[in-house]
Protein backbone atom coordinates (compact mmCIF):
# COMPACT_ATOMS: atom_id res chain seq x y z
CA UNK A 1 0.00 0.00 0.00
CA UNK A 2 2.94 2.33 0.78
CA UNK A 3 4.36 1.51 -2.26
CA UNK A 4 1.67 1.72 -4.02
CA UNK A 5 1.18 5.82 -3.11
CA UNK A 6 5.29 6.38 -2.73
CA UNK A 7 4.84 5.78 -6.72
CA UNK A 8 1.97 7.37 -7.77
CA UNK A 9 3.23 10.55 -5.59
CA UNK A 10 6.95 10.06 -6.66
CA UNK A 11 5.26 9.83 -10.50
CA UNK A 12 3.78 12.82 -10.04
CA UNK A 13 6.64 15.06 -8.39
CA UNK A 14 9.04 13.79 -11.56
CA UNK A 15 6.36 14.80 -14.15
CA UNK A 16 5.44 18.01 -12.19
CA UNK A 17 9.27 18.97 -11.91
CA UNK A 18 9.90 17.96 -15.81
CA UNK A 19 6.86 19.99 -16.51
CA UNK A 20 8.45 23.07 -14.75
CA UNK A 21 11.26 23.27 -17.05
CA UNK A 22 9.67 22.77 -20.30
CA UNK A 23 6.57 24.81 -20.08
CA UNK A 24 6.29 27.67 -22.52
CA UNK A 25 4.71 30.33 -20.04
CA UNK A 26 5.53 30.74 -16.18
CA UNK A 27 2.41 30.67 -15.13
CA UNK A 28 2.60 26.92 -16.47
CA UNK A 29 5.91 26.19 -15.01
CA UNK A 30 4.53 27.40 -11.78
CA UNK A 31 1.60 25.69 -11.09
CA UNK A 32 3.79 22.49 -11.81
CA UNK A 33 5.90 23.71 -9.34
CA UNK A 34 3.10 24.28 -7.07
CA UNK A 35 2.34 20.30 -8.12
CA UNK A 36 5.83 19.34 -7.36
CA UNK A 37 5.63 20.94 -3.92
CA UNK A 38 1.86 19.08 -2.83
CA UNK A 39 3.76 15.87 -3.79
CA UNK A 40 6.73 16.23 -2.03
CA UNK A 41 4.45 17.46 1.41
CA UNK A 42 2.65 13.88 0.72
CA UNK A 43 6.43 12.49 0.76
CA UNK A 44 7.16 14.03 3.82
CA UNK A 45 4.04 12.30 5.18
CA UNK A 46 4.94 8.82 3.95
CA UNK A 47 8.32 9.99 5.66
CA UNK A 48 6.78 10.31 8.94
CA UNK A 49 7.31 14.24 9.39
CA UNK A 50 3.67 15.66 9.13
CA UNK A 51 4.73 19.16 10.44
CA UNK A 52 7.43 19.24 7.85
CA UNK A 53 4.69 18.59 5.64
CA UNK A 54 2.18 21.16 6.45
CA UNK A 55 5.00 23.87 6.76
CA UNK A 56 6.12 22.97 3.08
CA UNK A 57 2.16 23.55 2.08
CA UNK A 58 2.06 26.76 4.24
CA UNK A 59 5.37 28.31 3.57
CA UNK A 60 6.75 26.90 -0.08
CA UNK A 61 3.02 25.91 -1.59
CA UNK A 62 1.12 29.26 -0.07
CA UNK A 63 3.82 31.61 0.38
CA UNK A 64 6.61 31.84 -1.67
CA UNK A 65 4.54 30.50 -4.85
CA UNK A 66 1.88 32.82 -4.65
CA UNK A 67 5.03 35.65 -4.56
CA UNK A 68 6.47 33.80 -7.61
CA UNK A 69 2.81 34.37 -9.51
CA UNK A 70 2.30 37.69 -8.16
CA UNK A 71 5.79 39.08 -9.89
CA UNK A 72 4.92 36.72 -13.26
CA UNK A 73 1.64 38.84 -13.16
CA UNK A 74 2.94 41.81 -12.25
CA UNK A 75 5.65 41.63 -15.01
CA UNK A 76 3.10 40.51 -17.60
CA UNK A 77 4.71 37.72 -18.93
CA UNK A 78 1.91 35.09 -19.80
CA UNK A 79 3.69 33.91 -22.49
CA UNK A 80 7.68 32.73 -23.02
CA UNK A 81 8.92 35.38 -26.47
CA UNK A 82 11.73 33.33 -26.30
CA UNK A 83 12.56 29.49 -26.56
CA UNK A 84 15.21 28.04 -24.41
CA UNK A 85 18.98 28.05 -25.11
CA UNK A 86 19.73 28.72 -28.50
CA UNK A 87 23.37 27.62 -28.78
CA UNK A 88 22.77 23.68 -29.56
CA UNK A 89 26.03 23.45 -27.81
CA UNK A 90 25.08 24.62 -24.57
CA UNK A 91 21.45 23.03 -24.48
CA UNK A 92 23.50 19.78 -25.19
CA UNK A 93 26.69 20.06 -23.15
CA UNK A 94 24.01 21.12 -19.93
CA UNK A 95 22.21 17.70 -20.58
CA UNK A 96 25.13 15.71 -20.87
CA UNK A 97 26.51 16.86 -17.99
CA UNK A 98 22.98 16.61 -15.72
CA UNK A 99 23.21 13.50 -17.09
CA UNK A 100 26.27 12.12 -15.84
CA UNK A 101 25.65 14.09 -12.10
CA UNK A 102 22.65 11.62 -12.13
CA UNK A 103 24.77 9.19 -12.76
CA UNK A 104 27.64 10.24 -10.08
CA UNK A 105 24.78 10.95 -7.75
CA UNK A 106 23.17 7.85 -7.36
CA UNK A 107 26.13 5.75 -7.83
CA UNK A 108 27.41 7.62 -4.82
CA UNK A 109 23.94 6.76 -3.48
CA UNK A 110 24.13 3.10 -3.98
CA UNK A 111 27.78 2.93 -2.79
CA UNK A 112 27.70 4.16 0.78
CA UNK A 113 26.44 2.29 3.61
CA UNK A 114 23.36 4.75 4.24
CA UNK A 115 21.60 3.09 1.19
CA UNK A 116 21.93 -0.63 3.40
CA UNK A 117 18.81 -2.13 4.95
CA UNK A 118 20.75 -2.84 8.17
CA UNK A 119 20.12 0.63 9.39
CA UNK A 120 16.90 1.36 8.56
CA UNK A 121 15.25 -1.36 9.65
CA UNK A 122 15.93 -1.03 13.11
CA UNK A 123 15.72 2.63 13.62
CA UNK A 124 12.07 3.24 11.96
CA UNK A 125 10.04 3.06 14.75
CA UNK A 126 12.41 5.47 16.58
CA UNK A 127 11.81 8.47 15.02
CA UNK A 128 9.18 10.75 16.91
CA UNK A 129 6.82 12.51 15.07
CA UNK A 130 4.72 15.82 15.59
CA UNK A 131 5.60 19.26 16.35
CA UNK A 132 6.78 18.76 20.04
CA UNK A 133 9.74 16.59 19.70
CA UNK A 134 11.04 18.54 16.75
CA UNK A 135 10.56 22.15 18.52
CA UNK A 136 12.43 20.76 21.86
CA UNK A 137 15.08 20.29 19.46
CA UNK A 138 14.90 23.57 17.97
CA UNK A 139 14.81 25.33 20.77
CA UNK A 140 17.69 23.61 22.70
CA UNK A 141 20.08 22.06 20.49
CA UNK A 142 19.58 24.08 17.16
CA UNK A 143 19.01 27.96 18.91
CA UNK A 144 21.73 29.75 17.57
CA UNK A 145 20.62 28.90 13.52
CA UNK A 146 17.09 29.46 14.94
CA UNK A 147 17.99 33.12 15.90
CA UNK A 148 19.99 33.66 13.12
CA UNK A 149 17.06 32.64 10.47
CA UNK A 150 14.94 34.96 12.09
CA UNK A 151 17.36 37.62 11.86
CA UNK A 152 17.98 36.33 8.23
CA UNK A 153 13.84 36.90 7.54
CA UNK A 154 14.62 40.52 8.90
CA UNK A 155 17.18 41.45 7.09
CA UNK A 156 15.15 39.82 4.11
CA UNK A 157 11.87 42.04 4.18
CA UNK A 158 13.73 45.45 5.19
CA UNK A 159 16.00 44.12 1.37
CA UNK A 160 13.03 43.11 -0.47
CA UNK A 161 11.14 46.27 0.30
CA UNK A 162 14.11 48.91 -0.61
CA UNK A 163 14.71 47.14 -3.85
CA UNK A 164 11.41 46.70 -5.22
CA UNK A 165 10.34 50.44 -3.97
CA UNK A 166 9.63 53.06 -7.05
CA UNK A 167 11.48 55.39 -5.22
CA UNK A 168 13.24 55.88 -2.04
CA UNK B 1 8.05 -0.17 3.69
CA UNK B 2 9.60 1.45 0.73
CA UNK B 3 13.64 1.71 1.35
CA UNK B 4 15.04 5.36 2.01
CA UNK B 5 17.53 4.72 -1.23
CA UNK B 6 14.01 5.07 -3.51
CA UNK B 7 13.31 8.28 -1.62
CA UNK B 8 16.85 9.40 -2.02
CA UNK B 9 16.92 8.60 -5.95
CA UNK B 10 13.65 10.57 -6.42
CA UNK B 11 15.61 13.57 -4.59
CA UNK B 12 18.96 12.71 -6.86
CA UNK B 13 16.34 12.95 -10.07
CA UNK B 14 14.44 16.09 -9.15
CA UNK B 15 17.69 17.86 -8.45
CA UNK B 16 19.03 16.84 -11.68
CA UNK B 17 16.40 18.46 -13.41
CA UNK B 18 16.46 21.37 -11.53
CA UNK B 19 19.85 22.07 -12.43
CA UNK B 20 18.51 21.07 -16.32
CA UNK B 21 15.92 23.38 -16.01
CA UNK B 22 18.49 26.48 -14.65
CA UNK B 23 21.31 25.74 -17.56
CA UNK B 24 18.93 25.07 -20.61
CA UNK B 25 16.24 28.02 -19.95
CA UNK B 26 16.15 31.12 -20.60
CA UNK B 27 13.40 33.33 -18.62
CA UNK B 28 15.17 34.61 -15.42
CA UNK B 29 11.99 33.52 -13.41
CA UNK B 30 12.13 29.86 -15.05
CA UNK B 31 15.43 29.48 -13.77
CA UNK B 32 14.38 31.02 -10.05
CA UNK B 33 11.74 27.83 -10.18
CA UNK B 34 13.94 25.33 -11.18
CA UNK B 35 16.66 26.72 -7.63
CA UNK B 36 13.86 25.88 -6.12
CA UNK B 37 13.45 22.57 -7.57
CA UNK B 38 16.81 21.58 -6.19
CA UNK B 39 15.91 23.39 -3.13
CA UNK B 40 12.95 20.92 -2.73
CA UNK B 41 14.89 18.05 -3.76
CA UNK B 42 17.77 18.46 -1.01
CA UNK B 43 14.99 18.95 2.01
CA UNK B 44 13.45 15.47 0.46
CA UNK B 45 16.90 13.76 1.26
CA UNK B 46 17.41 15.09 4.25
CA UNK B 47 13.97 14.06 5.54
CA UNK B 48 14.41 10.85 4.03
CA UNK B 49 17.59 10.26 5.59
CA UNK B 50 16.09 11.10 9.21
CA UNK B 51 13.81 8.50 9.21
CA UNK B 52 16.37 6.71 8.26
CA UNK B 53 18.56 7.17 11.19
CA UNK B 54 16.59 7.85 13.53
CA UNK B 55 17.39 11.29 14.69
CA UNK B 56 15.50 14.81 14.31
CA UNK B 57 18.42 16.54 13.41
CA UNK B 58 17.29 16.49 9.62
CA UNK B 59 14.04 18.00 10.17
CA UNK B 60 15.36 20.85 11.72
CA UNK B 61 17.47 21.47 8.86
CA UNK B 62 14.58 20.83 6.90
CA UNK B 63 13.08 23.73 8.64
CA UNK B 64 16.05 25.89 8.46
CA UNK B 65 16.15 25.44 4.87
CA UNK B 66 12.75 26.29 4.17
CA UNK B 67 13.37 29.82 6.35
CA UNK B 68 16.19 30.92 4.47
CA UNK B 69 14.57 29.17 0.88
CA UNK B 70 11.44 31.88 1.43
CA UNK B 71 13.83 34.75 2.68
CA UNK B 72 16.02 34.07 -0.95
CA UNK B 73 12.76 34.18 -2.93
CA UNK B 74 11.74 37.32 -1.33
CA UNK B 75 14.90 39.09 -2.27
CA UNK B 76 15.99 37.18 -5.59
CA UNK B 77 12.27 38.44 -6.73
CA UNK B 78 12.52 41.73 -5.58
CA UNK B 79 16.12 42.41 -7.64
CA UNK B 80 14.54 40.83 -10.46
CA UNK B 81 11.82 43.16 -10.26
CA UNK B 82 14.39 45.46 -10.51
CA UNK B 83 16.30 44.53 -13.56
CA UNK B 84 13.05 44.41 -15.14
CA UNK B 85 12.26 48.19 -14.44
CA UNK B 86 15.33 49.21 -16.22
CA UNK B 87 15.41 46.42 -19.39
CA UNK B 88 12.12 45.65 -19.75
CA UNK B 89 12.93 42.04 -20.16
CA UNK B 90 13.72 38.82 -18.51
CA UNK B 91 15.89 36.93 -20.81
CA UNK B 92 19.06 36.56 -19.55
CA UNK B 93 20.79 36.90 -22.61
CA UNK B 94 19.96 40.81 -22.24
CA UNK B 95 22.03 40.96 -18.56
CA UNK B 96 25.04 41.47 -19.82
CA UNK B 97 26.06 44.62 -18.44
CA UNK B 98 29.13 43.31 -16.93
CA UNK B 99 30.05 41.08 -20.08
CA UNK B 100 33.52 41.85 -20.92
Amino acid sequence: MEILIFSVVALMAVVGSVLVITSRSPVNSALSLIATMVSLAILFLLLNAPFLATIQIIVYAGAIMVLFLFVVMLLNLSKDEFGPERRRAQRFFAILFSFLLLIGITTVLSVGTFGSKSVESSSDTVVPAGVEPLARLLFTKYLFPFELASVLLLVAIVGAIVMAKRRL
Amino acid sequence: MVSSSAYLMLSAVIFVIGVLGVLVRRNILVMFMSIELMLNAVNLAFVALSRQLGNLDGQVVVFLVMAVAAAEAAVGLAIIICIFRRKKSVNVDDFNLMKW
